[in-house]
């Protein structure tokens, strides 16, 4: 049957109306309220400030979690501190058998895992489920192997851990960023501070769990919760030798100034608007496809999307057609249901800051294309959006906006896709869709970015690194790039 | 009468006056230029423009370069030797200097090879990781060792096709003036290496906070100005290369690099 462009939201009715499937949450315990995980067990924490964690779907409580103040960070760190000796003399291959042990874990335990990373996050539980949990599980595995093998990692060089690292996480990807930050340091010998974000502790306090049944030495891993005020408490402390930290460019570059003379090292993750370019000749439906998984991934939570789509100005018309054909088609709705493509905005501060923006896009000018779409009553959501007419200069191609809004642009010459792809300060990744194996490469060249997806876009493995150019930081995770910043080489 | 040499600053593969006007006698004997806010802008300026042609040459053809910049360094060596002062201390100094040179010319063309990675992912991909240049790099050339110490930065970060804005020693800073020369004969393109005299107290911050400035090298700072200089970097999330004074490796070099991943598609 012919798909016409004229009424998409009856067809989605007709071919693609699913009955509910939620995934089951019986089968998952959260505590009423967490303490602090440090020195390998978890403690009455010393602030008496707590705050609720809520599912942002139903906005329920889910659990209250601490506030955790200075007594309580010192005391993190003085933990990690303590462990430190011990753990960076342990024979590496006993390093490397814990991390091997948590990976195990990680993955026995994922059911449960990806449903709280849903229900405190509001990620649908698909994404969780084959994305954030695997991922995780799989960065363990992948650096437990390099714990005993550091001397092969940087040839001529004996490598020396740096101490205690006070990692600072985004609630965006809550337990694999809690992974990409873990697993190297642990394998390379430091022992950590971690705080996950205040939206979302939950996935970190059953890795607290995890740790404590692989009988992980005390102190090696310690979480204590909070928001900002606690993280710069983490990052400051004068113990900590190593920050690395995941979110904002705004807040990255309050950390390097905070941290500026301390003599610490310093990894930054931050902000990115990605440019994803279309060529003629790309393979349309699979690209598609792929513009959405790009920017709707997640609800565009994700630092590294693909939020200025540009495409080149022959095809501009039927993939805009087919793109929002596509978009009527996607099912926004419960993050615990199986078929649901889009969950719920992080918190309601992340959905006034995205209404914000799209409202400064619709002042400028910019011409915005909303499927038809049931917001349910209770809950943060925003349907998925994109933006034609867009210019360079207007806030929503410039700023990160880390919501299901597309920007579009066009181009005629691959020169002016660069020049485009390259106006930013950021330069975390970007993407090429093109059917020419040598037009990949002749892109992948000039885009200043860290990550380039060609035929693809927001793949994660952690053998391959990841991290930015310019605004979007430095530093790289995964592979074994991912190892240098917390090591020294002697 | 007595008269006076007078040096100038490189900029943009040219020697030129500071655009205030201004010297200093460092030594009490010749005119050095007090280099200014708006000379610094203008090396930054045609640093960022010879940026795309540095970092496209071929690793061979940098390699080169680098290799005829030790020459021309070694066949000036008694001059050199002089502006150091002289002596067993300041051949060292220009010995080393040359065999920097040297020792990173031959490394353009391997740094992908050792410092770059294939990445095993599970996927349809040939993925793959390699070093590319961060960009426009500001050196501090410390107050010792002024031509050894500059040449152990700049030699790295050129390798890797960064370009460079370099301060020179403020007490010493007549041999990285003439450094500068060799490099003007040494097939170095205009504003690739850019070279500024003056007032460390004036100029750093200027630097450390330029927005055009993708990293900065501390190893000749001390440790008040790398606080300072931390500081103002933070503006654009610039790199502060903190990599000790004494470091000779591709490591070294690779702290100049930016590491970029490309996912390319496997398929029939």
């Amino acid at each position: 049957m012919a798909i016409t462009k004229k009424q998409p939201a009856e067809l989605a009715k007709r071919f693609f109306e699913y009955a509910p499937a939620p995934e089951s949450i019986d089968h998952v315990k959260i505590q009423p309220r967490y303490g602090l995980f440090i020195g390998g067990r978890m403690v009455e924490a010393h602030s008496k400030k707590r705050f609720p964690t809520i599912n942002p779907a139903t906005e329920k409580k889910l659990a209250e979690v601490v506030e955790a103040d200075e007594v309580d960070v010192d005391r993190a760190v003085k933990a990690a501190g303590k462990a430190f000796d011990s753990w960076a003399r342990l024979a590496p291959s006993r390093r490397a058998r814990y991390l091997f042990r948590i990976s195990r874990l990680l993955q026995e335990r994922s059911r449960e895992l990806a449903v709280v990373e849903t229900m405190d996050g509001g990620k649908p539980i698909k994404e969780s489920r084959d994305v954030d949990i695997p991922l995780s599980a799989a960065h363990f595995f992948y650096y437990a192997g390099w714990a005993d093998k550091l001397e092969w990692a940087f040839p001529n060089r004996k490598t020396r851990p740096l101490g205690v690292a006070g990692q600072v996480i985004p609630w965006n990807f809550p337990l694999l960023m809690l992974a990409w930050k873990i697993a190297p340091a642990l394998a390379a010998g430091n022992t950590v501070v971690l705080k996950p974000a205040e939206t979302t502790p939950l996935s970190a306090m059953l890795f607290a769990e995890i740790c404590m049944q692989a009988e992980l030495p005390p102190g090696v891993v310690n979480i204590v919760t909070g928001a900002g005020k606690t993280g710069s408490l983490v990052v400051t402390h004068p113990d900590v030798k190593k920050v690395a930290f995941t979110g904002s460019t705004e807040v990255g570059k309050v950390i390097q100034r905070a941290i500026a003379g301390s003599g610490k090292r310093l990894t930054l993750e931050l902000g990115g608007k990605a440019a994803n370019i279309v060529f003629e000749d790309a393979p349309l439906d699979q690209a598609v496809e792929g513009i959405v998984n790009g920017i709707y991934f997640n609800q565009g939570h994700v630092c590294c999307a693909g939020s200025r789509l540009l495409v080149q100005e022959s095809i501009a018309e039927p993939l805009l057609d087919k793109l929002k054909r596509r978009l009527s088609t996607l099912r926004l709705g419960d993050p615990l249901d199986k078929n649901t493509d889009i969950g719920a905005i992080n918190s309601r501060a992340q959905l006034e800051k995205i209404q914000g923006l799209v409202e400064s896009g619709i002042e400028e000018g910019a011409e915005l294309y909303q499927p038809e779409c049931v917001l349910p009553e209770r809950g943060f959501w925003f349907p998925p959006s994109l933006f034609t007419n867009v210019s360079q200069s207007y806030r929503i191609a410039r700023e990160e906006i880390f919501g299901p809004v597309l920007s579009v642009l066009t181009f005629r010459t691959p020169n002016e896709a660069v020049e485009k792809a390259n106006n930013t300060p950021y330069g975390l990744s970007a993407g090429v869709w093109t059917d020419k194996g040598s037009r990949i490469l002749w892109m992948a060249e000039r885009m200043r970015a860290g990550v380039v997806w060609a035929n693809t876009f927001n793949r994660f493995d952690p053998t391959s690194p990841f991290g930015g150019y310019k605004e979007s930081g430095f530093g790289r995770e995964g592979g074994v790039h991912g190892l240098l910043p917390y090591l020294e080489l002697n | 009468m007595d008269v006076r040499k007078t040096y100038k600053l490189f900029v943009n593969g040219e020697f030129v006056r500071s655009e205030s006007g201004r010297a200093y006698r460092p030594d009490g004997n010749v005119n050095v230029p007090r280099g200014s806010r708006k000379d610094m802008r203008d090396a930054v300026r045609a640093a960022r423009t010879a940026f795309p042609g540095w970092a496209g040459r071929t690793a061979m053809n940098r390699g080169q370069i680098l290799y005829r910049a030790a020459e021309m360094l070694d066949g000036r060596a008694a001059q050199f030797v002089e502006l150091l002062g002289g002596g067993p201390r300041a051949r060292r100094e220009l010995d080393q200097a040359v065999e920097t040179l040297v020792w990173y010319a031959g490394w353009t063309d391997k740094l992908s090879q050792v410092t770059g990675t294939v990445n095993p992912v599970a996927g349809p991909y040939f993925n793959f990781t390699i070093p590319e240049p961060t960009g426009v790099v500001a050196i501090i050339a410390p107050e010792r060792a002024p031509l050894s110490g500059l040449v152990r930065r700049l030699a790295p970060a050129l390798c890797g096709g960064n370009v460079v804005v370099a301060l020179a020693a403020e007490a010493h800073p007549l041999a990285a003036l003439t450094l500068a020369e060799v490099f003007a004969t040494s097939d170095v393109p205009a504003g690739v290496v850019n070279i500024i005299s003056g007032q460390r107290k004036e100029l750093l911050p200027w630097l450390a906070a330029h927005m055009d400035v993708n990293a900065i090298d501390v190893a000749g700072c001390t440790t008040d100005e790398i606080k300072a200089i931390e500081e103002s970097a933070a503006g654009n999330v610039k790199r502060v290369i903190k990599v000790t004074e004494a470091e000779q490796s591709p490591y070294l070099v690779a702290a100049f690099m930016e590491m970029k991943t490309v996912w390319h598609p496997i398929g029939v």
